[in-house]
């Protein structure tokens, strides 16, 4: 065959069969990945979703550095099983500002796409302390360490501004009062006025039972708390979500 | 297991394969033990940053920004010693073992760095945030993850395939056009198919769909490499009763066959909706990682060793027989065990009674598996004690030992052949 015997002459060629496979492997990233970046309807338009506050987001570091993503998923898939033990489906603009995805691919321990209000802080701070006090045949470790750790937070701003140059919209009033506003959602009947309205729909208050220290118990559990309760599915129309 | 074990593996059998077949000693003189002690450092930088905590959640690929960037400079290095080696070849063809690794090379650099894309949150710190985000983050990731599989676990690995059964064997590849068709469709079609690790979330839905049907034309050249491996052994079979590595090479493309097979039924989306999330998925990957890859290089190293410290033969051939059988007993209780545990978590988690409620609660899922999981640990140290098994027998064979033993069972007297035909090693 005649096209085969051409072959040889990239066989002899060492500078054609290297660019040959690039160009190769590179057409399908180009055709898959590309339009995600500027088709309109990849991220449908929803009310509510804002940027983590301070503390949710180095809650989410805690929970990234746990490695709790290799255990639990966050992304609910549209089955009617999923929907009943779960809640609505996962909507793609409510990971719009997570960089990275936590959308995790194995399911050890349940879904946490929508955990935020299911249970209480009391009870959030004593699972992960011992998860087998409040559910006996759990086979998740402890985590009380995370309790008696105090948070770091005076590099928040340098996060909120690395967040900030890869697309997410915080604000210079937001990166100036990181530190501020960390201390502020996490003290029990502080003024949140301005906070509330940088950060809408924020949970403030003490989280991990101590309201003396700032610990990553309290960073990670007000995260787990406002997980997928940014939209609300009362007023969500879900014909504008066909993607 | 992936970055240090394999990794290594495939350093290691390019370097010896790329040299024998160009016949030409590695460009670039001591750049390839920088490769080798900065790949080392990587894989120290890597491991220690799970241990830490240091992690960018990605799959496959965890380590942080510094990390990369280290990962990037050792990758250039290793792209010149290779590439300049094949250069300077005496030899007019490149032989297609080294298509398989050249192609692993550029396509591993391309997808480590756009993956790793990311904003250090200081010099110093080893935090840094994904250059993209959800959706989109997601998709990168993938289309990363699921081609180191497919460059990294595949490709590399056929190289290794294409040069140590042949020459194990003492047979030529089966058929030249079915390697130079399975080589160029399998790199254009693997690309695609990523999107199936994200069947029905919020990825939109064309991409999902083809991400499926390029999962289902994978399956094609992934036999048709399996087909020019096994079929290398036509006239050779007898081998199979008397070479423990011979079966060990088969028994890999046998795994090979069978988790390319797997994994285009399982990119099927009503299949996925069932087997995501799930013990299936890790089942499938491992029949994949330790049956294909680490099966085919333990033969490599089996093949290499006597070759390389100049001795007769290894210390003992009855223990690579004990391994083959420990490790493919381990591999096949392994990955059973998983496959019923995870279609049985699947199916619980989707159980509705007449009344139409949910019939388990999670936890009870959890529970259930808790045999599953003492069964893949036994699966898992059986694979273990066939490795500490192979490390005895290479360390002796090192040390210039021979174990005194009865020949396999059915074995022809041993000849030696001068197999140094140039093209076809």
């Amino acid at each position: 065959m005649a096209l085969m015997d051409k072959h040889a002459i990239i066989e002899r060629n060492a500078t054609l069969l290297l660019i040959g496979s690039l160009l190769v492997v590179t057409v399908g990233g180009i055709v898959e990945i590309a339009p995600l970046f500027y088709l309109q309807n990849t991220i449908e338009k929803v009310e509510g979703m804002r940027p983590y506050t301070p503390l949710e987001l180095a809650g989410r570091n805690i929970y990234v550095r746990e490695g709790c993503y290799v255990c639990h998923s966050q992304m609910i898939r549209p089955f009617r099983d999923e929907v009943e033990r779960y809640g609505h489906y996962s909507l793609a603009a409510e990971s719009m500002y997570d960089h990275p995805f936590q959308w995790g691919s194995k399911r050890t321990g349940p879904d946490l796409a929508r955990v935020g209000d299911r249970y209480s802080n009391e009870w959030h701070a004593q699972h992960m302390a011992d998860p087998q006090s409040v559910v006996p045949e759990s086979i998740m470790p402890s985590y009380a360490f995370l309790k008696t750790t105090p948070l770091a937070i005076k590099d928040l701003s340098a996060h909120l501004t690395a967040n900030a140059r890869v697309g997410v919209p915080y604000s210079q009033e937001m990166i100036d009062g990181a530190v501020e506003d960390a201390k502020t959602q996490s003290t029990p009947d502080s003024d949140t006025t301005a906070f509330d309205a940088r950060y809408p729909k924020a949970k403030s208050g003490d989280f991990d039972g101590d309201p003396q220290a700032l610990t990553e118990m309290d960073a990670l559990i007000a995260y787990l708390q406002m997980l997928g309760t940014l939209v609300d599915f009362k007023t969500y129309d879900e014909t504008g979500g066909d993607r | 297991m992936i970055f240090a074990f394999c990794g290594n593996a495939l350093i290691c059998t390019s370097f010896y394969v790329v040299q024998r077949t160009s016949r030409a000693r590695l460009f670039g003189g001591d750049l390839a033990w920088f490769v080798f002690w900065g790949y080392q450092l990587f894989i120290v930088m890597a491991a220690t940053g799970y241990l830490l905590g240091i992690t960018e959640s990605r799959e496959y690929a965890e380590p942080e920004w510094y990390v990369d960037l280290w990962l990037t400079v050792v990758w250039v290095a290793y792209l010149i010693v290779f590439l300049g080696t094949i250069v300077k070849r005496k030899e007019p063809h490149i032989y297609v073992a080294n298509w398989f690794y050249l192609s692993f090379i550029v396509t591993i650099a391309m997808l480590h760095i756009v993956n790793n894309l990311s904003m250090p949150v200081s010099f110093l710190g080893s935090k840094s945030y994904s250059a993209f985000s959800g959706v989109q983050d997601a998709l990168t990731q993938w289309w990363y993850g699921h081609n180191a599989v497919g460059f990294f676990l595949t490709a590399g690995f056929l190289g290794m395939m294409y040069y140590f059964v042949p020459k194990q064997a003492n047979r030529p590849v089966y058929s030249y056009r079915l390697s130079i068709i399975h080589f160029w469709a399998l790199i254009f079609l693997y690309i695609w198919a990523g999107p199936h690790h994200l069947h029905f979330t919020a990825l939109p839905d064309w991409a999902q769909t083809l991400g499926m049907v390029f999962s289902i034309m994978l399956w094609m050249p992934s036999w048709g490499g399996m087909i020019n491996g096994l079929m290398t052994l036509s006239g050779a079979w007898d081998k199979l009763r008397t070479d423990p590595i011979i079966r060990m090479m088969v028994a890999a493309i046998a795994f090979y066959g069978m988790s390319t097979f797997e994994g285009p039924m399982m990119s099927i989306k009503s299949v996925n909706s069932l087997s995501h999330y799930t013990d299936w998925t890790i089942g499938h990957v491992h029949s994949g990682a330790l049956g294909w890859n680490g099966l085919i290089a333990f033969a490599a190293l089996y093949y290499m060793v006597p070759k390389l410290w100049a001795r007769e033969r290894l210390y003992s051939m009855r223990m690579v027989s004990w391994h083959f059988w420990l490790a493919t007993l381990g591999i096949v209780v392994y990955a059973a065990v998983m496959w019923v545990a995870g279609i049985q978590q699947g199916l619980m988690w989707r159980e509705h009674d007449e009344q139409g409620f949910l019939v388990y609660s999670f936890v009870e899922s959890v529970a259930a598996l808790h045999p599953y999981y003492l069964i893949r640990a036994l699966g898992g140290a059986l694979y273990l004690a066939g490795a500490l098994v192979m490390a005895w027998n290479i360390t002796m064979t090192i040390l210039g030992y021979q174990r005194d033993e009865a020949p396999i069972g059915g074995s022809l007297p041993r000849c030696s052949l001068p197999n140094r035909s140039p093209i076809w090693p």
